[in-house]
């Protein structure tokens, strides 16, 4: 026979003390506290929306390294994210950075990315989910527990959008290269303003081009159009090594293509802007010094 | 502007006979990226080595002198140099990498670097770009047309193809020369070259070609910093024979000519295509 198990002794928690004791001690740098008190001025405000994504967009946001310290120091104070503080309802915001698609049967998912255009000044698709759908194109339903979630669109399919950063996952840098051109274009001086301006402007026009991406983008809009020359580029971009070139020509697996946009974004015959790129040196020299890097 | 911005025009050639022996003018890509390899400058350079079929070249990662030098001479026809430059970051582990390439393929390099939207980690590791000048190219079989019906010669036994003062020529193993008309090679071009606006690949950090200079000698412009940088270097250390552009022929007044020819045709083409049907044109990469 077992002895029956004694019976757990419960103690009733000691009271907390009113005061903190006296043989604690706090130690609390100079410089922690100049930053409370005496934030940068003129920084901007960013958030990161999570939508239907896999946060592999914002681990490219961190991928800057200390170029993302370097952000949060001098140029932009990230207001809310749920991966990375505690803010839990979306606030106004200079720029959100949204990533992930919409799933259309979740009630909370729908008015969060309305609540997003409503409260940010310029809202960026970040990644090819926020922009194209990506992968959750492929999404249709039927698994625990909630086979009812089968529909996701692209944000741009519900806000306005104002800026893309298509691929799967977006590269560090190109988030970087958005932060600091929307804080140029948001603080800068008129001439800032007017690179900032100009830098963004192909990604709001892909923005405006419309919520459809895949690989077939290379055959309609490049090849089809008399424009492919061949460089390879697009190639080089797909994450998944759908393309390959055969005779100087993209080949496109189509069925491993996960429609992320990037090979079509890249291709410097989707857009290529000589009143920027033509400035390639000076401009890479300029967020480099922004980035604290740069000086020879 | 139709040169692009360069802080300094030459006329130069490799030091190097051994480069020289089969370069296609003056060794200045092959000799340069040599240079830059035993210096540490890069450790790697994506150049056109050779291919599967006679004359077609293959993008590769070049990490040795030896296969720098498998990659000499011009192959007419396209070679998608770009499609290892993030490769080349990856499975190679490059940190500083080298890259040749025509006009539209250094377009594509600045522009996978200030917008590089599925480039991760490349932008800050090119190390050096070599522009190669360029009137046009041609597709594979367009390349196999010209050289083996119109100038009767099979492409395994070509020893070199030139474009030269109005003419396609094709040298043979055995000493015969075959040359046509260009007028005749115009209906073989990439498509896609016709709405090009870059001659002399103006966004290269050094860039170089055969028009301006004599045979065996090619134009060099400096155009960036970085490439300022290694090219002095290298002229310090004796890598190069060089020529006041001044004092040659037919010197930077030809090469001003074609470049300006080559834009003005291409940029009707491009405006052309804004009514290319009825009520509805084409699309202008440029807008
Ligand atoms: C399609 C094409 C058109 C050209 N048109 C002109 C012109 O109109 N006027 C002019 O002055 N020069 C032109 N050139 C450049 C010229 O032919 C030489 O490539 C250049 O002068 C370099 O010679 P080099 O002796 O310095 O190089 P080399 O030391 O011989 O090395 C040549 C380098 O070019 C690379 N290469 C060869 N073929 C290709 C290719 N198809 N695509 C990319 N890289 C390649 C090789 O990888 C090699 O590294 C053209 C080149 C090409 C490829
Ligand atoms: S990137 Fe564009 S121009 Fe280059 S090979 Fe691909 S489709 Fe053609
Ligand atoms: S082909 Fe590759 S790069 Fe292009 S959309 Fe598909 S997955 Fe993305
Ligand atoms: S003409 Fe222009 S597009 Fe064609 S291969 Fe040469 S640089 Fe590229």
């Amino acid at each position: 026979m077992e002895e029956p198990a004694p019976e757990p002794v419960v103690k009733a928690p000691a009271e907390k003390p009113a005061e903190k004791p006296k043989d604690v001690e706090i130690h609390q740098t100079l410089d922690g506290d100049k930053k409370e008190e005496k934030p940068v001025a003129n920084k901007i405000t960013v958030g990161h929306v999570h939508m239907s994504g896999c946060t592999g967009c914002l681990v490219s946001l961190a991928d800057n390294y200390e170029g993302l310290f370097k952000i949060l120091d001098d140029y932009a104070d990230l207001v809310y994210c749920l991966t990375l503080a505690d803010v839990r309802h979306i606030p106004e915001m200079d720029v959100a950075l949204v990533e992930g698609s919409v799933c259309l049967q979740d009630e909370t998912s729908v008015r969060e990315i309305k609540e997003t255009r409503e409260r940010a000044k310029v809202v960026v698709a970040l990644g090819g989910c926020a922009a194209y759908g990506n992968i959750t194109r492929f999404c249709r339903g039927g698994q625990w527990n909630q086979p009812q979630h089968e529909s996701y669109v692209p944000i741009g399919d519900l806000i306005d959008v104002d800026v893309v950063i298509p691929s799967c996952p977006p590269g560090a840098e190109s988030i970087r290269n958005v932060c600091v051109m929307a804080y140029l274009l948001l603080q800068g001086t008129d001439e800032q303003k007017e690179l900032a301006a100009a830098y963004l402007k192909p990604l709001m026009d892909l923005a405006k081009r419309g919520t459809e991406a895949c690989g077939c983008d290379l055959m309609y809009d490049v090849i089809n159009q008399g424009l492919c020359m061949g460089c390879g580029t697009c190639a080089a971009s797909c994450p998944v090594r759908a393309i390959t070139m055969e005779y100087g020509r993209p080949a496109i697996d189509r069925d491993m293509c996960i429609k992320c946009g990037a090979c079509y974004a890249q291709c410097p015959r989707s857009f290529f802007n000589f009143d920027v790129i033509n400035q390639f040196e000076g401009i890479m020299e300029a967020i480099d010094g922004a980035m604290g890097k740069g000086g020879e | 502007m139709v040169l692009g911005n360069y802080k300094s025009v030459i006329s130069a050639r490799a030091a190097d006979a051994e480069i020289l022996k089969r370069s296609q003018d003056g060794g200045i890509v092959t000799q340069l990226f040599a240079y830059a390899l035993e210096e540490g400058i890069i450790d790697g350079a994506i150049v056109a080595g050779p291919g599967d079929e006679p004359w077609k070249p293959e993008p590769v990662v070049a990490t040795t002198r030896a296969e720098l030098l498998a990659a000499r001479g011009t192959r007419y026809t396209i070679s998608p140099n770009m499609m290892l430059i993030k490769e080349a970051t990856r499975s190679y582990g490059l940190d500083k990498v080298g890259i040749v390439g025509t006009p539209c393929q250094m377009q594509a390099l600045r522009k996978a670097q200030l917008y590089p939207m599925a480039m991760r980690k490349v932008p800050d590791k090119i190390a050096l770009a070599i522009g190669i000048f360029c009137m046009e190219n041609f597709p594979y079989q367009g390349l196999e047309a010209i050289v083996e019906d119109h100038c009767n010669v099979k492409m395994e036994s070509a020893d070199k193809m030139d474009i030269g003062k109005g003419k396609f020529s094709v040298y043979t193993e055995r000493g015969a020369i075959s040359q046509i008309p260009l007028k005749a090679t115009h209906k073989y071009e990439q498509p896609g070259c016709h709405v090009c606006l870059d001659y002399v690949a103006n966004l290269a950090d050094v860039s170089t070609g055969s028009v301006g200079s004599p045979d065996g000698w090619s134009t060099v412009f400096v155009r960036t910093k970085n490439g300022e940088n290694v090219w002095s270097k290298a002229i310090d250390a004796g890598y190069f024979e060089t020529k006041d552009i001044a004092s040659v022929k037919p010197g930077l007044d030809l090469v001003t000519k074609l470049a300006t020819d080559k834009i003005d045709k291409n940029k009707k083409s491009v405006e052309a295509r804004a009514t290319f049907g009825v009520n509805k044109g084409l699309r202008n990469p440029y807008i």
